[in-house]
């Protein structure tokens, strides 16, 4: 009597996991993708019931640039995260989650130079040239740029798989830059800005560890790698 | 004064439907810039959400140095500002500030004073006329609002103390009790806050201690129960809650200029010619506009007071 059962069950179980497997596979990047619009839909909405306070345009201001960062910490997440997990599959979201963190930083931009500037050119370029915590904003957004348009999978294999990556490891220095953004533009409350400091010094401990580790293995096996 | 209970009028009353609807039609426009197409009727506003003030002053005179341009709708003015012994952000002063207590009061009087002392607030209330002085108020950061205030020259109070020869600035002081400011238990900046003026600058008619805004008491997030306004300095020249004034002979170290000595100075005049590291202080954002407006020297006082400043170097003394 139990043995058919059980092997109902883990055909059954078979099947379901399986079919997770695929859900997963097959929506997940469109579920991510939704995901990451939530919090620029929720300041569309919140925009649009006039729930954002006195100065609605700080408050896109800020939050486009919170997210922006969030989402630069979340992409360097990535590779820690799959090493500590084991799991590969988290590869495949990182390009989506690195162009997310530019999307933001796109709309934090824009929201500067429209909103809050009016393409007053004279004024912007004082600002880039004067307000050091503009000046490092600004040269954050470049990298940012450089590397989103490097981005596509065509764009990788033109390059060489060596060169871009070496190209893109200025996706740590866009992380400090943001951090540095944030922390020079607060008055005197340093708290939200060393949180994120925290996490990117965390993350970046994170993978020197890892590749120190992995350096060691590479080099008792009898090869030498740089890394 | 008279402060009797609210005669059930509502803030919303009070500030103007015109003027709330301002506020809308900002929304209204820059959302039509931002999905320039899209048409449909916008829902209903919230309601405003009550201060902490609200009691009614009876008897204000209206003065002639109130601006005619359009108040800053009652509910922004007392749900955006600074007042860090409530939090850092501009919202937690609206959250938090109920646990102020304002009643009873006292103002310490000390230094060089003929009259030295601790007043009740009642006391020194007694007989100052209150007048409604409509005024521009700009933040060091880049915002502004216009701000019916209630309050009285900080010049008629001066004078009963009867400084000395030697006085020739005023120190101003907060409240420091961190069970009824919550700000105060991380020392972000030093406490208890401090602000200073210049003699003249204190005597001056343009500056008042305020009791009220709209016309009712002061809401603790506002600076209950009195607090300084000095309409062409910087916001934050305007030290709230006060509970100390010291009359002394050399400058005074303000709390802002003690943080941070490079981006904020005593005088703090409005100076759009004087830009501060993080602000360029050419423009400013008024509070419920979509574009900026250039600053103005003085915040638009100069008439009234630059010959206070005549022969210095404002880019020195900023």
């Amino acid at each position: 009597m139990a043995m058919p059962i059980r092997w109902r069950t883990s055909i059954e179980e078979w099947i379901w996991q399986n079919s997770i497997d695929l859900v997963v596979y097959r929506f997940s990047k469109t579920l991510l993708f939704l995901v990451c619009l939530l919090p620029a839909a929720g300041l569309g909405w919140q925009w649009w019931h006039d729930r954002l306070g006195a100065n609605p345009i700080e408050a896109i201001s800020k939050d486009t640039g919170i997210w922006a960062l969030r989402l630069l910490l979340v992409t360097l997440a990535v590779t820690p995260l799959r090493r500590v997990t084991g799991w590969h599959g988290l590869m495949r979201y990182r390009r989506m989650l690195g162009l997310f963190a530019f999307f933001y930083a796109v709309l934090h931009l824009g929201i500067y130079l429209w909103l809050d500037q009016f393409f007053l050119w004279e004024e912007i370029l004082l600002d880039i040239r004067e307000r050091p915590f503009i000046t490092v904003g600004f040269a954050t957004f470049l990298i940012l740029l450089g590397l989103a348009v490097t981005s596509p999978r065509a764009i990788v294999r033109r390059m060489g798989g060596r060169r871009w990556q070496g190209f893109h490891r200025l996706v740590y220095v866009a992380a400090a830059g943001g951090v540095i953004h944030y922390w020079w533009l607060v008055k005197a409350d340093v708290r939200d800005p060393l949180f994120y400091a925290l996490l990117l010094g965390g993350l970046l401990a994170a993978r020197l560890f890892y590749s120190r580790r992995v350096t060691a293995l590479l080099h008792r096996s009898g090869r030498t790698i740089s890394i | 004064m008279i402060i009797k209970k609210p005669a059930d009028i509502r803030p919303s009353e009070i500030t103007e439907p015109a003027i709330y609807r301002r506020r809308r039609d900002f929304i209204r426009n820059t959302t039509g810039l931002l999905l320039a197409g899209m048409t449909g009727g916008l829902p209903g506003t919230g309601a405003a959400r009550p201060g902490h003030g609200g009691k009614v002053i009876q008897g204000i005179e209206r003065g002639p140095f109130s601006t005619a341009e359009p108040p800053t709708p009652y509910e922004d003015v007392t749900t955006y500002n600074n007042f860090y012994e409530f939090g850092t952000d501009k919202e937690s002063p609206a959250r938090l500030a109920g646990s102020l207590k304002t009643e009873p009061w006292t103002v310490t009087v000390e230094g060089e004073v003929a009259r030295p002392g601790r007043y009740l607030l009642e006391d020194l209330l007694k007989g100052q006329p209150m007048e409604e002085r409509i005024y521009r108020m700009r933040c060091v950061e880049g915002w502004s609002m216009v701000i019916p205030w209630v309050g009285f020259p900080l010049a008629n109070l001066i004078e009963r103390f009867q400084p000395t020869a030697n006085a020739k600035y005023v120190e101003f002081q907060s409240l420091h009790d961190p069970a009824q400011m919550p700000g105060q238990r991380r020392d972000v900046l030093e406490w208890p806050y401090v602000e200073g003026l210049r003699m003249d600058e204190a005597m001056h008619p343009l500056t008042i201690l305020a009791v009220g805004l709209y016309g009712q008491v002061l809401p603790n997030q506002n600076g209950a129960p009195l607090r300084l306004v000095v309409p062409w300095k910087y916001g934050f020249k305007g030290i709230k809650s006060i509970v100390r004034m010291r009359f002394v002979e050399r400058q005074p170290v303000s709390s802002w200029s003690r943080a941070a000595p490079h981006e904020y100075g005593f005088y703090a005049n409005v100076n759009p010619e004087v830009s501060h590291p993080r602000w360029s202080q050419r423009r400013e954002r008024r509070i419920g506009e979509l574009r900026k407006r250039r600053t103005l020297m003085f915040n638009g006082y100069a008439d009234q007071v630059a010959h206070l400043y005549r022969g210095m170097d404002l880019a020195k003394f900023y």
